[in-house]
């Protein structure tokens, strides 16, 4: 009887969205009015220096890096709350007692998270068409990008909650790793606009991998090779489920 | 009917030395309510998080179901029903919600009949749509007590089940436990209240420091460990007990009453000889009584023995 438990998966799964669903406004509203601000400060005020960015409006350059810094934002905070919350509460027992393993639990948390940030990141792109005209050159690939980013992402907020023993620590991995490594990720420009030693530097950030290879799929332009970019979010999810597999089997910040 | 839990030589300990389980054996037939006492830290709760999944035993195993809990956990855990000491619970969520959660948890299809039918039974219908912050701790508690039923579990785990609950609400759950046991759940329950192991079990085992002492049917138990205190109550004061009553135990309380302590296993209680003995030094009796240790004062007794 080692069939997996989709009952529990999909317990888990509903219950997280119900969550998000309670709060949908308040879910949509915050990333919405950032999209809008974003627009207006880096497509008015700095668009306004900056024409084009490799034949594209920089308007609509800076779509994908905003969807992008979307999903990373809400998968890892969605996912690591998600977890957190039951061990705060102290409701995580009944993860562990009934017969769920880490496989459903990671898949019910993190598919959860990772549609939730899905979503927003459709609502910004809705939103963004308000203000420039984006044309998507690879949908397929686009959509391939957003869901193992977003899949990859809420891994790692869920690994983050897993370790967390306060909400400071929820806060602090998300605040000062994951923002300064999207803005320096070229959410905002092209590595090929840096200086050769800072081009060099950027392409040590993972996130520069995810940002150009989901901007490759909307304009066919990449600072990176779109296989690199797919190597490199496809590995963050397997390395990511491997070190939650770990956490459940020795039970580290969870039965301690 | 047959076993539903079989511990085997279970041991626990942790990575500081401490020994929390040792060398534990224990089969607990399907259908009967059993009671675990022992002081704080004795390694009742050790016991039950093993059984639940919540703790890795170090040595022994456990079967419940026929089911090992380490290489068939899925199916063990199935049918295991846990009500925790603490309170927890997520705070913004309906009740009803809860408890469909947990079924969902446990690999069950969704069952609205069968979730109002716990609900009524626990008397929380009524607040099904409230988020369970807003209840009562009592209310809380019997939230929890549905989640572990939310399944159909054959064996419920209850952990101080009416810890820092007033009287009426104890007394409200000894009838759930009442009910569950009429419908055939195997309950296995901790408790500091041995009135109420006393009132509910069919079973009481004993821990201490790891270890455990004995396990009785509750009745038997009594009879075998218990003292009873016979109070005679004498029409006329007296000044003094005489000596050759002094000798054999009996004490004079007050200037009426003599307390004389018996042992129900021995073979001779005294108390015929004692009271043909104060007839005839013309000491009239006016009333007698007699009262059994309670479940506490063995519980105290058998500790203290291991102890010595």
């Amino acid at each position: 009887m080692n069939a997996l438990n989709w009952h529990g998966i999909w317990a888990i799964f509903h219950h997280e969205m119900t969550r998000f669903f309670r709060t949908i406004w308040q879910s949509l509203a915050s990333p919405v009015l950032s999209t809008v601000l974003y627009f207006v400060v880096f497509g008015a005020a700095i668009g306004g220096r900056i024409q084009s960015v490799e034949g594209v409006e920089y308007g609509a350059f800076i779509v994908p890096g905003l969807m992008m810094l979307t999903v990373l934002q809400q998968a890892v905070s969605n996912a690591s709350f998600g977890i957190y919350f039951p061990k705060f509460s102290g409701t995580i027992f009944e993860y562990l007692v009934s017969p769920v393993g880490w496989i459903e639990v990671t898949l019910g948390f993190v598919g959860a998270a990772a549609v939730k940030a899905i979503m927003i990141a459709l609502v910004i792109l809705v939103t963004s068409f308000a203000f420039v005209g984006v044309h998507i050159l690879h949908p397929f690939w686009m959509l391939a990008f957003l869901i193992l980013s977003s899949l990859g992402f809420s891994l790692l907020g869920f690994i983050i909650g897993l370790w967390a023993k306060s909400f400071e620590q929820l806060q602090i991995v998300p605040m000062m790793v994951i923002m300064p490594l999207v803005f320096l990720g070229g959410a905002f420009y092209s590595a090929s606009m840096l200086p050769p030693f800072w081009e060099g530097v950027a392409k040590l950030n993972p996130v520069l991998y995810l940002i150009s290879g989901f901007r490759w799929a909307f304009f066919g332009l990449a600072d990176v090779p779109v296989g690199t970019s797919l190597f490199a979010v496809a590995l963050m999810v397997v390395v990511c489920m491997a070190v939650i597999r770990w956490i459940f089997a020795t039970g580290w910040r969870l039965r301690e | 009917m047959g076993a539903i839990i079989e511990i085997d030589h279970l041991s626990k300990q942790y990575g500081s030395g401490t020994k929390a389980l040792d060398d534990v054996s224990l089969t607990i037939d399907e259908g009967e309510i059993i009671a675990l006492l022992g002081p704080n830290g004795a390694g009742k709760t050790t016991m039950i998080s093993i059984i639940c999944g919540l703790v890795v035993p170090t040595g022994g195993t456990v079967r419940v179901g026929g089911h090992d809990i380490r290489t068939d956990w899925r199916a063990a855990r199935k049918l295991i029903g846990l009500v925790p000491q603490e309170i927890a619970l997520e705070p913004f969520e309906k009740v009803i919600n809860c408890v469909r959660f947990t079924r969902g948890l446990y690999g069950m299809p969704p069952d609205d009949a069968y979730i109002e039918r716990i609900l009524r039974a626990l008397a929380l219908w009524d607040k099904r749509d409230a988020a369970t912050r807003e209840l009562s701790g009592g209310m809380k508690r019997r939230v929890l007590i549905a989640k572990a039923l939310s399944h159909q579990p054959k064996v419920l785990f209850l952990d101080e089940p009416t810890a820092g609950v007033d009287v009426a609400l104890r007394r409200e759950m000894w009838q759930v436990v009442g009910d569950l046991r009429r419908e055939g759940v195997t309950i296995i329950l901790t408790t500091h209240y041995l009135e109420e192991a006393e009132e509910m079990a069919d079973r009481v085992g004993v821990i201490a420091k790891g270890q455990l002492l004995l396990v009785r049917p509750t009745a038997e138990l009594m009879g075998e460990f218990g003292k009873k205190t016979l109070n005679i109550e004498l029409d006329a004061p007296l000044e003094a007990i005489p000596d050759d009553l002094a000798d054999r135990g009996v004490v004079l309380t007050d200037g009426r009453h003599l307390r004389y302590d018996y042992d129900t296993r021995a073979e001779r209680t005294g108390i015929a000889r004692l009271l043909g003995d104060l007839a005839s030094r013309g000491i009239t009796v006016r009333d007698v009584s007699t009262r059994q240790s309670s479940l506490e004062e063995v519980f105290l007794s058998l500790v203290s023995e291991d102890a010595a």
